[in-house]
């Protein structure tokens, strides 16, 4: 009895997959992209200009490196508030050894590398064996190193050669290799999270922890590993910035507001702040949508207050976009009016559930009323 | 991988006459002084069903537990395959071919099918993770079953509790599995759902996998299980085949009495009042056209699959996602309620599914629970209902070391007494109950039942909603089917399940054959 009940089953259709977040990203992105080209067109400027383009990509690179790393982080429900402090250190540290000796270039990047992954470490560790919230353990590891540079730093320090300012100043086309550089980091972290196992139990970890440990999952490690790239990441945002510079700056970092911004930037990607699910390239889709609204209102030369108002309006009105989303789980059965009440239902007409279960149609209902 | 190589596999005769798979043998196990068991064995053939029942507190989840790993024993011996063995992890266990279906799903909903599946052990190819690979295997996993309409890359919050309960099954077979542990795998299922974990069940037996079952259904236990056995307070009670028991016997040796009225009889002097309740042609997006009458000192069951609206139907009525259509009175008056506020005012009560989430703040104290709504709608009777509470638990028979003990520490069914406390003390009218037993073993089953008896008489009218048909039958005095999201039948007193479950099922127009396939298998 129990085969007969089971067997008549209809196989059920592949469901309609809800829109992914990225696509949104996307379809957000090219809407800020037009309204932008349209208010450019307005004063009589091409937004679609090599120089224009340029200078879109090289304003996504810095915030782009940032925001992948802040991206592993928030996945496995962590957050990264050292990120800016880790740009300034790094843009000093590179500076300061190469001292103006194209020589020197590996040796600084080698250190600047080294240095980001142990800070990296220390906040993997606070975060997942003393327990302490990511939020407070990288504010106070983000504080220590602040004390550092306020203590020995007054101003810039070092120089950096032409050799390698040539990365920050360079480009394919109306490419910045900045970029580029940015998006290859962007590709290798998309595969690490879709192709290796510690990118799965970053996802794991972040969904739901206590799940991660009953299938077997050493949960520190993931959390370890997606810090020390988040460090790393932030790292290369700084070699990229002392690039630009030419010098390194104790407030580079804190400047551009990497903290709050990656995050934002983040959360605009469509990533969840409580980790276990998002992706890399809603990331880059956000930090491409604040790349763009930038570039449009520095164009139009609007009040830089106005700037930071327009970017609040943005983050704002993302999120609210995604929670609404996940609120209409339960699709509605019924119509406004209810269903159509006449002797004749419609075929098709309010019925579709979406559950498929079998000799589910309208008529059968009448009659069951009946 | 051992694959296939394994003894149950071959010898697939579904008779259980084989060599014992697992034999576990005076366990015993305590808590903080508390011993919770002692000296509990048994032996699990391949292609054998064993029931493991008992109250809660009987000791049966910790029994599971020590068998999978998740608690270590303090004494005796588990062999499984004709080894010594002892897990100090799930997972450890799962690859020595022993997989635990837990009662909580160990699920991540945002990843997909296949990818919880293989959670924590993904396969990998060239170093990197065979993401086509995992799929291909959950694919192959699922036809085994005959499941066709489960999509492996379908992330698994898009899945019906159901299907969530087949992927734990499945996850538990991708480690070649020879026991299988079950707790509670029903709780959360309609009736036509579990029917497909039987069938689910049967073809694991066909394969000759053991499977130890734990339920609080004792019509589920009879239908699938070869042998039963019996905990009470953490002893073993008795081990035997099914045929020599029945219900009562069953129930005799779970609880030490026999529960004369499982579903008491109204309490004398029970009157059927004026209508509490009326709904006329009510509707919202996920209820429509609903006509129902609930009069003082009535209970009205609400039958149904798993999203036919029985909850909607409720939400609606207590203004969590309000009517938009139709008429809702209230003791005769036309009320609009938009809110939980003004429902908990209109003298409405509603004792949620999942009192977990929804019911209680677990790590709060009863007292705190108890008083919750009091304090935030009527908060000048707070002192009062304070001052009563301990005995309003105590005649609710709540198990606890007081009023500041955190609920998250009592056992299901007093965690339920709470909620039910922490409502009657608002002084309800209309009590709305959706799956008010769900999860809680039959003493506190029978005290619920005790106390809807009692409501009733005092002039509350009470609506039920359960997924138990037999708990539908017992104790309503109409029943209301739901179908897709209206009602699809209005059935009196005492109907039998086979017209019900064609009511729910929309199947009753056809009368003959359908009707008695349904009947049969329930």
């Amino acid at each position: 009895m129990s085969a007969a009940s089971a067997a008549p089953r209809p196989a059920r259709p592949r469901r309609r997959r809800r829109l992914d977040a990225s696509l949104i990203v996307g379809i957000a992105l090219v809407a800020v992209i037009v309204i932008g080209a349209v208010l450019l067109a307005t004063i009589g400027r091409n937004f679609f200009s090599a120089g224009n383009i340029r200078d879109i990509l090289t304003g996504m690179s810095v915030l782009g490196f940032v925001a992948i790393g802040q991206t592993l982080v928030i996945l496995c429900a962590s957050l990264d508030l050292s990120v800016p402090y880790v740009v300034s250190l790094s843009s000093l540290i590179a500076a300061d050894i190469m001292a103006g000796n194209p020589a020197n270039i590996p040796m600084a990047v080698l250190v600047v590398l080294v240095v980001a992954a142990l800070i990296g470490l220390a906040n993997g560790l606070i975060v997942s064996k003393l327990k302490v919230n990511g939020f407070i353990a990288t504010l106070g590891t983000g504080l220590i190193i602040k004390g550092y540079l306020d203590t020995n730093y007054q101003g810039t320090s070092g120089s950096v050669p032409w050799d390698f300012q040539l990365i920050g100043a360079t480009g394919v086309g109306p490419i910045p290799v900045s970029t580029l550089l940015m998006l290859f980091v962007a590709l290798l972290a998309a595969l690490f999270l879709a192709r290796t196992r510690t990118g799965h139990r970053i996802y794991a970890v972040g969904g739901d922890e206590q799940v991660a440990r009953l299938s077997g999952i050493r949960t520190a490690r993931p959390v370890i590993v997606a810090h020390v790239l988040c460090s790393i990441s932030a790292a290369l945002a700084g070699l990229l910035l002392a690039s630009r510079l030419g010098v390194g700056s104790p407030t580079v970092g804190t400047q551009g507001g990497y903290d709050l911004l990656s995050i934002a930037a983040v959360v605009l990607g469509g990533t969840l702040l409580m980790g276990g699910r998002g992706s890399i390239w809603g990331t880059i889709g956000g930090v491409a949508i604040f790349a763009v609204v930038d570039n449009v209102m520095s164009v139009l030369q609007v009040n830089p207050f106005l700037k930071d108002v327009v970017r609040g309006v943005v983050i704002v009105a993302a999120v609210a976009v995604y929670t609404s989303r996940q609120v209409d789980r339960r699709r509605p059965r019924f119509g406004p009016r209810g269903s159509v009440s006449q002797a004749t239902d419609a075929p098709g007409g309010s019925d579709s559930t979406g559950t498929g279960r079998p000799g589910e149609t309208s008529s059968d209902r009448e009659e069951v009323r009946a | 991988m051992s694959d296939q190589t394994n003894p149950g596999a071959s010898g697939a005769t579904g008779t259980a006459t084989a060599e014992p798979v697992l034999v576990a043998s005076g366990l015993e196990k305590s808590f903080f002084g508390v011993t919770v068991l002692r000296g509990v064995g048994l032996e699990l053939r391949a292609g054998e069903v064993h029931g493991l029942v008992g109250e809660n507190g009987a000791g049966k989840s910790t029994f599971m537990k020590i068998l999978a790993g998740v608690y270590e024993r303090d004494a005796g011996t588990v062999r499984l395959g004709g080894a010594d063995v002892d897990f100090h992890h799930p997972v450890e266990a799962a690859q020595a071919g022993l997989a635990t279906v837990f009662q909580e799903f160990n699920l991540l909903p945002e990843r997909s099918v296949a990818e919880n599946v293989f959670l924590g052990r993904e396969p990998r190819k060239g170093g990197f993770v065979d993401r086509k690979g995992m799929v291909r295997r959950t694919r192959e996993l699922l036809d085994e079953l005959g499941i066709d309409f489960i999509d492996a890359d379908a992330p698994v919050r898009s899945l019906t509790v159901a299907e969530q309960q087949i992927v734990e099954i499945v996850k538990g077979l991708s480690t070649d599995a020879r026991v299988i542990q079950m707790d509670e795998p029903t709780a959360a299922l309609a009736d036509h759902e579990v029917e497909l974990l039987y069938s689910i069940i049967r073809r694991l037996q066909e394969r000759g996998v053991a499977i130890l079952y734990v339920s609080h259904r004792l019509r589920e236990i009879f239908d699938l299980c070869d042998t039963i056995t019996v905990l009470k307070d953490g002893a073993l009670v008795s081990t035997d085949p099914a045929a020599d028991l029945d219900t009562d016997e069953l129930v005799r040796r779970m609880v030490g009495r026999p529960i004369e009225a499982y579903y008491p009889d109204a309490e004398p002097g029970t009157e059927l009042g004026e209508p509490r309740l009326e709904l006329r042609g009510a509707g919202n997006d996920y209820v429509d056209a609903v006509d129902l009458e609930v009069r003082a000192g009535e209970i009205v069951g609400i039958a149904g699959l798993q999203g036919s609206g029985r909850t909607e139907l409720v939400e609606a009525v207590f203004g969590v996602a309000p009517f938009t259509r139709g008429s809702m009175r209230l003791d005769g008056r036309e009320v609009r309620v938009t809110g939980a506020r003004q429902a908990v005012r209109a003298g409405l009560a509603l004792i949620t599914e999942d009192r977990k989430a929804q019911g209680l703040a677990l790590n709060q104290s009863i007292a705190d629970n108890a008083l919750l709504v009091i304090r935030s709608v009527f908060s000048r009777r707070t002192g009062a209902v304070r001052r009563e509470l301990p005995g309003v638990l105590t005649s609710l028979e709540v198990a606890s070391q007081g009023v500041d003990q955190e609920v998250q520490y009592l056992s299901g069914g007093n965690q339920q007494k709470v909620v039910l406390a922490k409502w009657l003390a608002t002084k309800p009218r209309v009590v709305l109950l959706d799956e008010p037993t769900r999860g809680i073993d039959v003493g506190a089953k029978v005290a619920v039942y005790r106390l809807m008896r009692r409501l009733a008489k005092e002039g509350v009218a009470i609506l039920m909603i359960s997924s138990e048909l037999p708990e539908v039958i017992g104790m309503s005095d109409r029943i209301l089917v739901m179908h897709d999201g209206r009602a699809s039948a209005e059935l009196p007193a005492r109907s039998d399940e086979a017209t019900i479950l064609a009511a729910a099922t929309g199947t009753l127009r056809v009368g003959g054959t359908d009707v008695a396939d349904l009947g049969g298998a329930s």
